[in-house]
């Protein structure tokens, strides 16, 4: 068992559903989403946390050039991946209830688009993992034009330029890395970070690699493309974004960033950690007053994701682990709350909190998957959100704390998530599912077998991730140990 | 059994009743949800009690740590599920499974006939077993999940009625309330493991006193870290300046008035104060704060409590007031006095709330005590019991009130007579306002319609056995803590709570040296406290009985009562200089400055696409124009190769 089959699995399935030009075609994409989110759980089951990487292929791409198509999993590789196998198989149960056009289409993109976010949280060669970077592009921009709102063309074209943008910039930092390497040349990870750059080459080639991440988590102000594409793209498209996908960032800090460009990164963590708190903030404040629940939720992604980005710049332990398991805790949530919210879109067509009210009435069950999911979102102890934002701003003060004053200031700052954060969610909350019911809530049902179906697993990773977060906190620790070592090494 | 599950069953019986009747709550029969509910917590007062006495027959009595497992481990951050029993946690296990019990008993005859019962009775059943993980866990962030547990149940049941909009506000304002104050508990919790590397109470202790000659008494660090943690019990406990969401809170049914906004939830501050007395008793200038905060708040309340009319808003106030009281002993260090109050106001106010619920029942949901008064003859049992709790909070001895709260004031006169007087006039405001809700509602006629005169009734026994019995513990809660001068050695609170203060005590000795009170200045005190009662509550007499006064409505009051009337406009305020405010930027950012920084995110492809049309507009396929380019190009570089070599 080894990594490739983790990207060959979704990938052939995605080939085999194009073909099913049928009804039948979700059924079977299902069914491969599955099978691979059993390979997942026997890999995590197997994973050591120690043993470095492992479940590697090495495989030649263009030896002369010394390329290599080079996968494997480590500490850094498990969480994302655990995260997408986990994922994928709702997202896909979640569009159970919609009927799509070209099903065969619908779900065989989504399952390329598996199949290119497992090659970029395996790949360990830079082009192969440029190549799976953009490969996951494709399938998104055409799930999200094909099938989403009225504004669909113009907002994905702008989402789809911005990012390749950033891409661009990210193809020459590593062609310029991979031209500095000795000899034959090589685009291996590991190679790469035996590079030493001079002060000014690391900070340009990190603006180079970050500004392709910071446009994709996205990072305040590179954000203006995402409450748009969440907003018109179809939910399962909005769930392997926010997801999923601004998860590929996050991660490719750790793998591709820190690693290589310590000093670069070391350098520009503090403005970094600003522009994160601000988003923080940012997206907390606009969030309060949205109407659509999908902006609502867009902004609130937003505003976690800029806490998640600062974790590595801490420099600690302790911020770095909580941004690894606040990457897992967030897909889950958000990709729940976006289902739930779709719910409640197909019964009464309408997604403005001033046109609903009293939904509980007739939807009580979906109203506890919805608390539930809320809670761990505002970072309730005992749910997934809290170990993370716990980690993380302690994890910021500790890094700042030379100057306690400071110090605390930032982490209050940081901190006004856990205020806001409950504010917006809870208007949210209160704003759909209470109240007097109106004429709209009369269309509301409640969860169908196969909604709950896929409600249950999230809002049960929810609960066990928060009484047992040490489950996953262990899988990442040593790898995460090791990098920071080496990274504050070489920075001295 | 031993201990190590004795304590976690103790725990999990509640959330084993709310997972049960959280699932069932549409398909069981009411008899199976009451008999689950309510047997929960009783199971959790026996393990209470059987774990009272596996803690005295060690053989050295000392503090239990029981560690389940590492909850979150990170280099630097080590937290393990434990729990934790030492004097404290068995004092509030005692009186929180106990007084709980009862309102889940009340509960079964207040709640029976709402649709929500089975919901209703499982979020009481969740809020034991978070109320139960504050007080039992062993390190700060154990108490932080059922700090925060408690404020999720207090949510759920602040809005259970959850169709009203008014009352989802109430519920999202303690709500988040709340949250302001866990903020500040947080970061004190990030600073705890900074400074000490653990928040396990038992070790923590150790790096304190470890720590003493790096972090001394009064160093910025230990006032900063216990004011963050002080921000956290302002939000839980109701303290100035997060106080106003406790009066709105009264929106829930009134059995959880009782039990969360009244008996339990609400001292957690204090325990949290008492829990870390090893660290509070190092930052004087924290309790300074602590003090200082609390007597306003005390006032305050009281204030506002006279011109109230709504019967539960009048006991909101009470508690907000009767929290600072506590607070203020825990300001003077007299942390066991606090904690004795906490004891004897659940008992009193659980009391209190109770009979009014048991009015309001009566009367069909009617709060207002202007439609009340001459319910004595119908409602004996809440008549005598309410009478009981009213003595109790005003502090007419023998009942409870009268001991816990004397033994505040001597602790004020010791420290400094100023404190003691303007703790004094709290106490004057409060048999005021509380006998002048008693004598609306019991004695006089009666004010309400006749429709509602008709239905007047005696509440079942489900809901007046537990006002008797808690009607008895009013009574002789004093009993638990009695002052040197009437009976010597009778301070057994005080006897068995000292274990916890050792750390404090060897750290900082000045803290807690005993004051020197004659005991002619004693009896003097406590004669003039109760004469200041007495004449509160011949005043009330005098107005609402006599004279049979009723009060106008809030809104037609004049003067500084229409000021007091409405809440001195805190919550105006608030909603001036916070809600609005953001709201108005919320809207700023997301309709303007989000549309400017798109402007240039759209402004970079459109000058692409600009450059893109000019740059094309050279190519226009005459040969002529591309002869010429080539020629000037290469005149150009001639030339610039040329000055380059000058």
């Amino acid at each position: 068992m080894t990594a490739l089959w983790l990207i060959l699995v979704p990938l052939i399935a995605s080939i085999i559903v194009f073909f099913i030009r049928s009804e039948q075609a979700k059924k079977v994409a299902l069914v491969f989403s599955l099978l691979e989110l059993a390979l997942g759980l026997w890999i995590a089951y197997k994973f050591e946390a120690f043993a470095g990487m492992q479940f590697e292929n090495k495989l030649l791409w263009i030896p002369s050039a010394g390329i290599a198509f080079h996968l494997g999993i480590d500490g850094l590789s498990i969480i994302p991946i655990i995260l997408t196998v986990f994922l994928v198989p709702f997202i896909i149960l979640s569009a159970f209830g919609n009927t799509y056009e070209k099903p065969n289409v619908f779900y065989g993109l989504i399952l390329l688009m598996q199949a290119s976010l497992i090659g970029v949280f395996t790949a360990q060669s830079a082009f192969a993992y440029y190549l799976f970077w953009e490969g996951a592009l494709i399938p998104i921009y055409f799930i999200a034009a094909l099938w989403g709102g009225a504004n669909r063309i113009r907002v994905t074209f702008k989402f789809f330029i911005y990012t390749v943008f950033g891409s661009l910039l990210m193809l020459i930092a590593f062609v310029y890395m991979y031209m500095q390497t000795p000899g034959n040349h090589s685009d291996e990870a590991s190679i790469l970070a035996l590079l030493q750059f001079d002060k000014t080459t690391q900070n340009v080639l990190f603006w180079g690699l970050f500004i392709a991440f910071a446009i994709k988590m996205p990072i305040f102000p590179f954000h203006t493309w995402q409450p748009d594409t969440y907003s018109e793209s179809p939910a399962p498209a909005t769930m392997l974004l926010s997801g999923i996908m601004l998860k590929m960032a996050i991660y490719s800090l750790y793998r591709w960033l820190l690693p290589i460009l310590p000093a670069g990164t070391f350098n520009n963590a503090f403005l970094v950690t600003m522009l994160g708190i601000i988003g923080v903030v940012y997206g907390a404040i606009i969030a309060i007053k949205q109407d659509d629940m999908k902006r609502i939720l867009a902004y609130s992604s937003f505003s976690h994701v800029g806490l998640m980005s600062i974790g590595l710049f801490t420099f600690q332990y302790v911020g770095m682990q909580g941004s690894m398991i606040q990457m897992l805790a967030h897909g889950i949530n958000i990709v729940g709350l976006f289902f739930v919210v779709d719910i409640i879109q197909r019964r009464t067509g309408f997604r403005n909190l001033s046109d609903l009210a009293g939904l509980t009435q007739k939807a009580p069950v979906l109203t506890v998957f919805f608390a539930i999911l809320l809670l761990g979102s505002v970072g309730l102890p005992l749910t997934n959100g809290f170990v993370g934002e716990f980690l993380l701003i302690s994890g910021l003060i500790r890094a700042y704390w030379a100057e306690p004053t400071f110090a605390l200031i930032f982490g209050a700052i940081a901190g006004l998530t856990l205020i806001f954060g409950a504010v917006y969610m809870i208007r949210m909350f209160q704003g759909a599912m209470f109240g007097e019911p109106n004429a709209n809530a009369s269309q509301m049902k409640d969860v169908t077998f196969t909604e709950a179906l896929t409600l249950t697993p999230l809002c049960i990773m929810v609960i066990l991730m928060g009484v047992y977060p040490n489950l996953f906190l262990k899988m990442s620790e040593p790898a995460v140990r090791d990098l920071l070592q080496s990274a504050m090494e070489k920075i001295r | 059994m031993d201990t190590k599950t004795l304590a976690l069953l103790t725990l999990l019986f509640p959330l084993i009743g709310f997972i049960v009747n959280g699932l069932g709550s549409k398909k069981l029969p009411k008899s199976l949800i009451s008999l689950i509910a309510v047997l929960m917590p009783l199971a959790s007062f026996v393990g209470t009690i059987l774990l009272f006495n596996a803690f005295n027959a060690q053989k050295e009595v000392k503090p239990l740590v029981l560690a389940y497992y590492d909850w979150i481990a990170v280099p630097g951050i080590l937290v393990s599920f434990s729990l934790y029993i030492d004097q404290l946690t068995l004092l509030m296990l005692s009186f929180v499974t106990g007084v709980g019990t009862l309102i889940h008993l009340y509960s079964v005859g207040y709640m029976k006939e709402d649709e929500g019962y089975g919901k209703f009775m499982a979020y009481l059943n969740l809020f034991m077993f978070a109320m139960l993980m504050l007080v039992m866990g062993g390190n700060y962030l154990m108490m932080f999940i059922g700090w925060e547990g408690v404020g999720l149940c207090s949510f759920l049941l602040i809005g259970f009625w959850n169709k009203n909009r008014a009352y989802n506000a109430a519920a999202q304002k303690a709500f988040v309330m709340n949250r302001i104050g866990d903020l500040g508990l947080i970061l004190g919790v990030i600073m705890i493991f900074i400074l000490w590397n653990t928040s396990e109470y038992k070790d923590l202790q150790l790096a304190v006193d470890l720590s003493k000659n790096t972090y001394k008494v009064d160093s910025w660090q230990l006032v900063v870290v216990t004011l963050l943690l002080f921000i956290g019990a302002m939000g839980k406990s109701a303290q100035i300046p997060l106080y106003t969401w406790l009066p709105d809170a009264m929106a829930g049914p009134t059995p959880v008035s009782a039990l969360i906004h009244a008996a339990t939830m609400v001292t957690a501050g204090i325990y949290m104060v008492v829990r870390s007395n090893f660290l509070f008793s190092l930052a004087p200038t924290t309790l300074t704060i602590v003090l200082v905060i609390a007597i306003a708040t005390a006032l305050l309340a009281a204030s506002i409590g006279i011109f109230q009319n709504d019967i539960k808003k009048v006991l909101a106030y009470s508690t907000v007031s009767q929290l600072g009281y506590m607070f203020m002993a825990l300001g003077v260090a007299a942390y066991t006095s606090g904690m004795f109050h906490v004891v004897t106001h659940a008992f009193f106010k659980a009391l209190l709330f109770l009979g009014a619920g048991s009015v309001i029942h009566a009367l069909h949901h009617e709060q207002d005590i202007r439609n009340m008064g001459g319910l004595r003859k119908y409602m004996p049992i809440t008549f005598i019991t309410f009478a009981v709790g009213t003595l109790a909070i005003s502090g007419i001895p023998p009942f409870a009130g009268f001991f816990s709260k004397d033994e505040i004031l001597m602790n004020l006169y010791a420290r400094n007579p100023i404190l003691w007087g303007l703790a004094l006039f709290g106490s004057a405001m409060t048999a005021f306002y509380m006998f002048r809700l008693f004598f609306l509602v019991f004695l006089g006629d009666f004010r309400g319609t006749d429709e509602q005169k008709h239905h007047l009734h005696e509440s079942l026994l489900t809901m007046t056995l537990p006002l008797i019995i808690l009607a008895v513990l009013s009574v002789g809660g004093g009993l638990l803590n009695i002052p040197e001068i009437f009976a010597k050695g009778g301070d057994k609170m005080a006897q068995f709570l000292a274990p916890i203060y050792e750390t404090a005590k060897k750290l900082n000795p000045d803290l807690f040296k005993p004051h020197k009170i004659s005991h002619s200045t004693e009896y003097a005190l406590m004669g003039v406290s109760v004469a200041v009662a007495l004449i509160s509550i011949i005043l009330a007499y005098v107005v609402f009985v006599a004279k049979k006064a009723v009060p106008k409505a809030e809104t037609e009051q004049k003067g500084l009562a229409k000021v007091l009337a409405r809440k001195y406009y805190v919550d105006e305020l608030y909603d001036a200089i916070f809600v609005k405010p953001i709201e108005k930027f919320s809207k700023f950012l997301g309709d303007i400055f989000e549309i400017a920084i798109d402007f240039f995110v759209e402004g970079t492809g459109q000058l692409v696409k600009f450059l893109g049309g000019a740059f094309r507009k050279l190519q226009t396929g005459n040969v002529g124009v591309y002869v010429f380019a080539i020629v000037l190009g290469a005149v150009i570089w001639i030339a610039f190769n040329w000055l380059k070599s000058l």
